[in-house]
């Protein structure tokens, strides 16, 4: 008799349990992670991180005979940045928490006019002037983030009147143009990493090695710092929690108000440090210094992936970010004949495409909920 | 009705801040103007000097006409968004050097960026102008109604384009305009001999056209209410049957109008566009307008009169630190210090602690709490 024949009913297969993460093998876990990733808050970051890929090789198609692909080139676009580096990470961080800091360009344009007035005119020395200014700008975020957190004024306003301050006051410091020449301040502005591979030689014939400056070192590190303090640490964290949603973050029992204040008082240092890396590139203090950097950081942000309704957002995003705007920067550039409202013009729409992408993100998220 | 009563709902007005803030601001005026002349005539004296008033007050009631356009386009953003728009500033800068490219189409360049005489007609100009701010507007009311992205992220857009474009549009130079009737509108109407018809300097007429215009449509329609509704519960709004989304597309439409009269204000006042510095922070003085004339800048309920007086108040604070020496670069500082003052005492969080200190001084006076008593 063939078992097809058998008039006993088969025996269904018994329903599989739902395998535990570590029985199924490392290959279907990390795909399994990978696909929460590519659904989860991540999917913006690899969507700029695409573009980045797409238009720098673009660029180094378009461009090969100027050396666009070279590595002196790519280094080149850090050298130029290292403030805005680290200020957009400070600037992500904020946006997760939900609020807003427009007060950094203008915050950045007074600590290099502390360091190049008080270095040059007044004779004190570039380490006192470091701690000097990183002080100033913990104190200036502490009073800020009281501003915000105890007496719950709008964190645009508070940002707003702290533009305001900053940049009357680096005005009150000195009204001129005041170039740093301190040896010390000049020689950490010009310590360069070189590297022994990826240069060119340019039309005269000379080898142009590719370094980087002590500086983009720096920022690469602080940025390190704030990805590893907002996904490792319980104030990171928290951060995210209170960006998301205040009341249940408090229900929670998070303490939202410290949380801010922390927020806030951290951001004002790291500008304070984004500002002394702005200055080693820029060696120089001006009144009109750093105008519209609040407004890149932000821009470097949302093309980052960060949602500005909080609660959402990768600092190593921004990074990227920061990337994708130096490049636009660049091919507007090097085709020389377009004029340098473009670069701005592009800018503005490749944002609109970000917050437009992100709005649809937001609305099936919300849906699937 | 006893006096204390009376003076109760004087306090208690919406606009009874906003006031006390402008009589503090002109106070100090007058203070200034005592300690360099001697006397506080001066501060209020108008003069008739070839055919044109001139004035302290008439100066800051001139100066600050662009402002009191764009604070009223503000306040109805402000009031039905939640939100403000940062693009007001970069939209000025944009409507101007469109309008001025129009003007001199095609003939800017050979003429070293003057335009000598109209290709098209001036009104022509004057509408692509408020065609220009009425598209940006639409696009950011667009963004925040349909796509309910943030107001200050979606104007982030063209504040960082608008300036961008301008710039493009003017070709990157400070286009100049040398038609004598193209400066009417932000100085004085003359004839063909250049002298003043009008003693009183245009813009003011135009920022009080828009003023009264604007009033009266809100007044004598229920738009003024729906956009009340709109920004105290836009869901609520929506419920019940208003078009919240519609409405709150016109505001921004509105506003980006206003920014546009102001646009063609200053551009008329230097006869030219400069695409770097035309309206330039003006956005943020709109806005600290709006908060100065005790609107909250979490929407809501609003008041026009008090936008304005907010507008005025900032331009005669302006005054005084230029009258005692502050320069344009330093003037942020104090404008500070007003906002940081300002938000605190509007502040929720300072009423209980302003209560608990008026009970503290009851307790010391007895006298005061026998009569409350009774």
């Amino acid at each position: 008799m063939s078992a097809r024949l058998d008039p006993r009913p088969r025996a269904r297969p018994k329903p599989r349990a739902h395998p535990a993460p570590g029985r199924l093998g490392p290959a279907a876990g990390m795909w399994r992670s990978l696909k929460g990733r590519f659904y989860g808050n991540n999917f913006l970051v690899l969507i700029t991180v695409v573009l980045f890929v797409a238009v720098y090789v673009a660029g180094v198609f378009i461009y090969r005979d100027k050396n666009f692909g070279s590595l002196n080139s790519f280094f080149d676009m850090l050298n130029s940045n290292p403030g805005l580096i680290v200020i957009a990470a400070g600037m992500t961080m904020v946006l997760i928490s939900g609020g807003i800091d427009i007060s950094v360009g203008a915050q950045v344009a007074m600590y290099c006019m502390m360091f190049a007035f008080f270095m040059e005119r007044r004779g004190v020395g570039c380490a006192t002037m470091i701690v000097v200014v990183l002080l100033t700008g913990l104190v200036f975020g502490l009073v800020q983030g009281a501003l915000v957190a105890y007496f719950k004024i709008q964190p645009f306003i508070v940002t707003l009147a702290g533009m305001f301050f900053a940049r009357g006051m680096t005005a009150t410091i000195s009204p001129q143009t005041i170039d740093i020449t301190n040896p010390d301040f000049m020689g950490l502005a010009l310590f360069k990493f070189k590297f022994a591979f990826g240069g060119y030689t340019n039309a005269s014939g000379v080898y142009q090695q590719p370094f980087v400056y002590l500086s983009v070192v720096l920022a690469l590190a602080a940025l390190v710092l704030v990805y590893a303090v907002m996904t490792w640490t319980k104030f990171g964290r928290g951060v995210y929690a209170v960006g998301g949603s205040e009341q249940s973050a408090r229900l929670m029992g998070l303490n939202v108000t410290r949380t801010q204040l922390f927020v806030y008082t951290f951001n004002g240092l790291l500008t304070a440090f984004g500002g002394f890396l702005f200055c080693l590139f820029s060696t120089g203090g001006a009144v009109e210094k750093a105008q519209g950097f609040e407004m890149q950081a932000i821009a470097s942000s949302v093309i980052g992936g960060t949602l500005l309704t909080g609660g959402v957002g990768n600092v190593l995003g921004s990074f990227v970010g920061v990337l994708v705007q130096t490049t636009i920067t660049k091919f507007i550039n090097f085709n020389g004949t377009l004029a340098n409202g473009w670069s701005s013009i592009v800018l503005a729409a490749i944002m609109s495409f970000f917050i437009i992408l992100q709005s649809v993100f937001t609305y099936v998220r919300g849906k699937r909920r | 009705m006893t006096i204390s009563d009376a003076l109760g709902r004087v306090v208690r007005s919406r606009l009874f801040f906003p006031l006390v803030c402008l009589a503090l601001v002109l106070l100090l005026n007058v203070i200034v103007t005592m300690s360099t002349t001697g006397s506080p005539g001066p501060f209020f004296q108008i003069t008739l000097t070839n055919g044109a008033l001139n004035g302290p007050l008439i100066t800051i009631l001139n100066r600050s006409s662009e402002l009191v356009i764009l604070a009223v386009g503000m306040t109805l953003v402000v009031s039905c968004s939640a939100g403000t728009d940062i693009s007001v500033g970069a939209v000025m800068a944009l409507s101007g050097a469109v309008s001025i490219w129009a003007l001199g189409f095609g003939q800017l360049a050979q003429n070293d960026y003057h335009v000598k005489e109209y290709v098209v007609p001036y009104a022509v100009g004057l509408l692509v102008a408020l065609a220009v701010g009425a598209v940006c507007g639409a696009w950011n009311g667009f963004l925040v109604s349909r796509l309910k992205i943030q107001p200050m992220v979606a104007t982030l857009i063209l504040y960082t384009g608008g300036r961008g474009a301008a710039k493009v549009f003017a070709d990157g130079q400070i286009d100049k305009v040398d038609v004598a009737n193209y400066k009417w509108l932000g100085n004085f109407i003359q004839d063909s001999q250049g002298n003043n018809l009008v003693p009183i300097p245009t813009a003011i007429f135009i920022a009080a056209a828009v003023v009264v215009a604007t009033a009266l449509v809100l007044r004598h329609t229920a738009l003024g209410m729906n956009i009340q509704s709109v920004g105290i519960n836009s869901r609520a709004s929506r419920i019940v049957g208003l078009k919240s989304a519609r409405i709150i597309l016109l505001a921004y439409a509105f506003c980006g109008v206003c920014a546009a009269v102001a646009g063609i204000i200053a551009t008329s006042r230097i006869g030219g566009i400069d695409a770097n510095n035309c309206g330039k922070m003006l956005e943020l003085d709109a806005i600290l307008a709006v908060a100065l004339g005790g609107n909250s800048l979490a929407g809501g309920k609003f008041s026009l009169t008090g936008s304005v007086i907010g507008a005025v108040t900032i331009q005669a604070l302006t005054t005084v630190l230029y009258s005692i020496n502050v320069s344009a670069d330093q003037l942020p500082l104090y404008k500070a210090i007003v906002v940081v003052i300002i938000v605190i005492l509007q502040s929720p969080q300072l009423r209980p602690l302003l209560r608990r200190g008026r009970d503290g001084l009851k307790r010391l006076l007895p006298g005061d709490r026998a009569a409350a008593a009774a």
